[in-house]
């Protein structure tokens, strides 16, 4: 047996007593292709079946095939485990399984650890054959010991190659069985999990994870000290499990969105994998395009002839659909346009989270374009926006937006099982005849909105045009013409926006001295500092935002009962500190922007670039010390 | 009536005949001479000859002279952006095996800002006629070099003559993998480019038509030779061709006998620099069409649509 097993000076906690825990975060970290992304996922399915809350987040390296034992190729995974509903990844790890002593570095560089976090790491480095390995690995644990890490050497592979020869290669599911008897899971669910996840591997396979998992377990149950316990609530409903980019892909299905026109981009394109999996057998097809223009044009077509189609894309491929996205507003094709964000400008952060796309997707294109931009906060509204998006898309016949992000495209929590229902699904293509001397944009008055011909409808045939036209669908440059079919478009922003309840607060509804806002992904984190801080006292709420374009009503009233408003979000602001920084030329945070010039509010901003998901306490420091001041 | 059961006896009753005058849209707007006048003419024949339902056919265009065509159709149109025909009309389609499309489109908007579409068109190869009016410069905009201007062409871009050696917009398309259908015509022999035109309707899948059109107005030159000077005209044929009749075989004498299954010979004579071929030039009614795939799970259920989601969801589920 290793003795090297615990290192820290400080004693962990008494042996057979469970420490009750309210939530954790495990990072599960490894060079790339280890497995470390699986045993997470499993992990946190495990837990999410014992009805916990979770929130895991995939650590990926940004080249395909690194080299291993270096920073580059840490590779890995965050589970994020509560007693209740978990909406963001965290703040510091508490307890980190590391597969070697140099891909924690690349956690330490995102100061990811905390002082007393558990380093769980792979001892077998130590009795190396290169000396500079086994340097470098001791260098390494007496810097977390430094660091204030606790530190735990784990005979990984050694306890695997006891299970079978060239057993090594299943040291993820070995890590598996050690979490689930650290965090007291139930060994059956987790064995249930394991076979479920190799189901489609042969059952030698399938035996093979399954030893390698109770040995984990056994391993851990005689040899490690670390007992941790967080209450679930009892599961009464079936919970799915997956990212929000599977949940946009579930929910393209659900809306009967029968063509999903796209070009690969990260982070988005995984979002194209879910449905390319089902979405034949649901009556669909995925048109994988020559380029971003193209695959908007595509998906624009198959708008114009009757199927609502859906292209999903992010920043750099945003800015190539630009043009299309314009064409789509002036004549009024309903579209489905998902934007997962990730950091810009250009190419930028390809695999990083940022909210840098609002004011693109408002306002990107030459020309007045309004369009319906709405952002998710969950994985769970992931799924239900694309369906509300399609229905506003004809509803209004106009482009919708959904702003998601590389946060919510790779978190993965748990919500319960949607219940489908035949509304959701689009109707059959119209082939009625058309009523004669009905134009094709018989623009109502009031409310900017019309019925559009769909080809095959007798007595409807038109010409649509990116000119501008009359309500016959007739090009005219007319001065007259052109202010009333620009205001036409318009007027449809207005009557949605009209259709939208004011957003609810979350904290003290009739004010407060400070009010956090926020949109998309952010809300969890946010959300979260805001009840912490309310505990200690301070007079904090939040509110969130659904919509972006047009916003959701009666913003003014609410700030107006909070002396101070603040944003909080993933894109660039200045600080107010910073050189050549005056109140007149600070440029703010995108929402900032925004609510400043709607509402006219001195909103103030909060927000980095990092490329990381916003941390609670990140969020909580900013409130105590903004109220404080 | 006669105690005959019409029902039984006839079989497929049009409601309605359709004249020239039921495709006829406002007055077309090019100037005169221009040879988009007599491609119009020749599409709305052979939709009256075809038969075709107003509200079931399609033109879909870029931007340029070419692409105001939609507007003088009385059936649906697509009049978008430049150079973006191809995506809208392979979008359209996908999931319509119903539609007849066509595609009108420029030299300008096909072969330089929309090539990128262009070539993988072809690739789809759906079933759709493409007319690509080739007048070898831009005419809308007024007069700039176009990718298929002869080089040394005097235009406001290149006052001093342009500098490149123009695209070969058929020996483009013949190099395309899954390529199914090209052929040339000129829009100054009325008979030759109907005949054209329909054989690449009749045609099953992505049928790319190169028709050699005047611009009086911008690019006088370029055709005056091969209106005047026959000699560097030859027509092709074949019993699979585009069929020649009498007059216009005595008008331009020149002939060949052309396999279009030949992909080399096609290759070659798209390549000569001194004669025009016309006629059908490469044909494979045998290439793979997309929009075969895109029509192959067409009108699911809602109760097989939400069966086969639930069945995916299962997976996700603890």
């Amino acid at each position: 047996m290793n003795q090297r097993n615990e290192v820290s000076d400080t004693p962990v906690q008494a042996t057979d007593r469970q420490v009750k825990l309210k939530q954790h975060v495990v990072e599960i970290i490894s060079d790339s292709g280890e497995g470390a992304q699986k045993a997470g996922q499993s992990f946190g399915a495990v837990c999410a079946k014992m009805g916990n809350g979770v929130w895991t987040v995939e650590i990926i390296p940004a080249d395909i095939q690194p080299p291993p034992r270096t920073k580059e190729s840490a590779s890995g995974i965050r589970i994020r485990v509560g007693s209740k509903k978990m909406t963001n990844a965290g703040d510091e790890a508490d307890l980190v399984v590391a597969f070697n002593e140099i891909a924690p570095y690349s956690r330490i560089d995102q100061h990811a650890f905390k002082k007393g976090t558990l380093i769980l790491i792979e001892s077998m480095w130590a009795d190396h054959d290169a000396p500079e390995v086994r340097e470098n690995y001791a260098r390494a644990l007496a810097d977390f010991k430094e660091r204030g890490y606790r530190v735990f050497e784990i005979p990984m592979e050694e306890e695997c190659l006891r299970v079978a020869p060239g057993a090594k290669r299943g040291k993820n599911m070995w890590v598996l069985g050690m979490l689930c008897h650290i965090y007291n899971r139930d060994l059956s669910i987790a064995e249930a999990q394991v076979a479920h996840s190799f189901r489609k591997k042969s059952e030698a396979v399938v035996d093979l994870n399954l030893k390698l998992l109770r040995a984990g377990y056994g391993w851990a149950a005689g040899n490690l000290e670390l007992r941790f316990d967080i209450p679930a609530m009892e599961q009464k409903q079936d919970m799915v499990v997956m990212n929000g980019n599977e949940a946009l892909g579930f929910g393209v299905l659900a809306a009967g969105i029968e063509v999903c026109s796209m070009y690969p981009i990260t982070p988005a394109t995984s979002a194209s994998h879910q449905l390319a999996e089902s979405i034949e057998q649901a009556g669909g097809l995925i048109h994988q395009a020559e380029d971003e223009i193209a695959a908007i044009g595509f998906a624009i077509g198959s708008s114009y002839a009757g199927k609502t189609a859906v292209t999903i894309t992010s920043g750099p491929g945003l800015a190539l659909k630009t043009e299309f996205i314009g064409l789509g507003v002036m004549a009024e094709v309903p579209l489905v346009i998902i934007d997962v964000q990730r950091g810009g400008p250009s190419t930028g952060l390809p695999t990083k989270v940022e909210q840098g796309d609002l004011l693109a997707a408002l306002y990107g294109q030459p020309g007045d374009t309004p369009k319906i931009v709405m952002a998710p906060s969950t994985i769970e509204e992931c799924f239900h926006f694309v369906i509300l998006a399609r229905q506003i898309a004809e509803a209004f016949r106009v482009p919708v937006m959904i702003l998601t992000d590389a946060n919510l495209a790779t978190g993965v929590q748990p919500f319960p099982r949607p219940q489908l229902r035949p509304e959701w699904l689009a109707p059959p293509i119209d082939q009625s005849a058309w009523q004669k001397g009905v134009n094709p944009y018989a623009w109502s008055e009031e409310t900017g909105m019309s019925k559009r011909p769909i080809p095959g409808q007798k007595d409807g045939m038109y010409t649509l045009t990116g000119l501008a036209h009359t309500e016959a669908g007739k090009v005219s440059y007319s001065p007259e013409q052109n202010q009333h079919g620009v205001s036409m478009r318009s007027r449809k922003m207005a009557a949605f926006g009209n259709s939208l309840k004011p957003p609810r607060v979350h904290g003290d509804e009739s004010g407060g001295d400070l009010l956090v806002v926020g949109w998309g992904s952010t809300r969890g984190a946010i959300e979260e500092a805001v009840d912490s801080a309310r505990e200690s006292g301070y007079k904090v709420s939040a509110l969130h935002l659904h919509f972006l374009s047009p916003m959701e009503p009666g913003l003014k009233e609410i700030f107006d009962r909070f002396k101070k408003v603040i944003t909080v979000e993933i894109n660039y602001s200045d600080a107010p500190t910073d050189p050549m920084i005056t109140p007149e030329n600070r440029r703010y945070s995108q929402l900032a922007w925004l609510l400043r010039a709607q509402t006219l509010t001195d909103v103030d901003c909060f927000s980095n670039v990092h490329g990381q998901p916003l941390r609670p306490g990140n969020i909580l420091e900013m409130i105590t010390s903004r109220l404080n001041h | 009536m006669f105690g005959l059961n019409l029902d039984a006896c006839i079989i497929d009753l049009p409601e309605k005949y359709y004249t020239l005058h039921d495709y006829e849209k406002g007055v077309a707007r090019w100037c005169p001479g221009c040879g988009d006048h007599a491609v119009l003419s020749a599409v709305q024949r052979l939709c009256k000859e075809e038969q075709l339902p107003p509200e079931k056919t399609m033109f879909v265009s870029g931007i340029g002279c070419s692409s105001r065509f939609p507007h003088y159709m009385n059936t649906y149109g697509f009049h978008g952006l430049h150079g973006r025909a191809f995506p809208v009309a392979c979008g359209i389609k996908f999931r319509r095996p119903d539609l007849n499309v066509f595609v009108v489109t420029g030299d300008g908007d096909c072969c330089s800002i929309g090539a990128g579409h262009w070539i993988h068109a072809i690739r789809y190869n759906m079933n759709m006629t493409v007319l690509l009016f080739d007048n070898q410069i831009y005419g809308m905009t007024k007069k700039q070099t176009s990718p298929t201007s002869p080089m040394g062409t005097m235009s406001n871009t290149h006052p001093h003559g342009s500098v490149l050696p123009p695209i070969n917009p058929l020996l483009t398309t013949l190099g395309v993998s899954n390529v199914s259908f090209v052929a040339q015509t000129a829009d100054w022999i009325p008979s030759h480019l109907y005949a054209t035109i329909r054989k690449a309707y009749e045609h099953p899948g992505f049928s790319f038509v190169k028709i050699s059109m005047r611009c009086p107005k911008f690019m006088p030159a370029a055709v005056d030779a091969k209106v005047s000077d026959k000699e560097h005209v030859c027509l092709l044929t074949h019993e699979n061709g585009v069929p020649v009749d009498d007059a216009t075989g005595r008008v331009f004498s020149n002939h060949l006998e052309h396999d279009p299954t030949d992909m080399n010979q096609a290759r070659q004579l798209a390549a000569n620099e001194e004669i025009s071929y016309l006629g059908l030039l490469y044909q494979n009614k045998a290439a793979l069409r997309y929009d075969l795939y895109g029509a192959h799970n067409l009108n699911y259920t809602p109760e097989q649509k939400i069966a086969a989601i639930n069945q995916e969801l299962e997976r996700f589920t603890v």
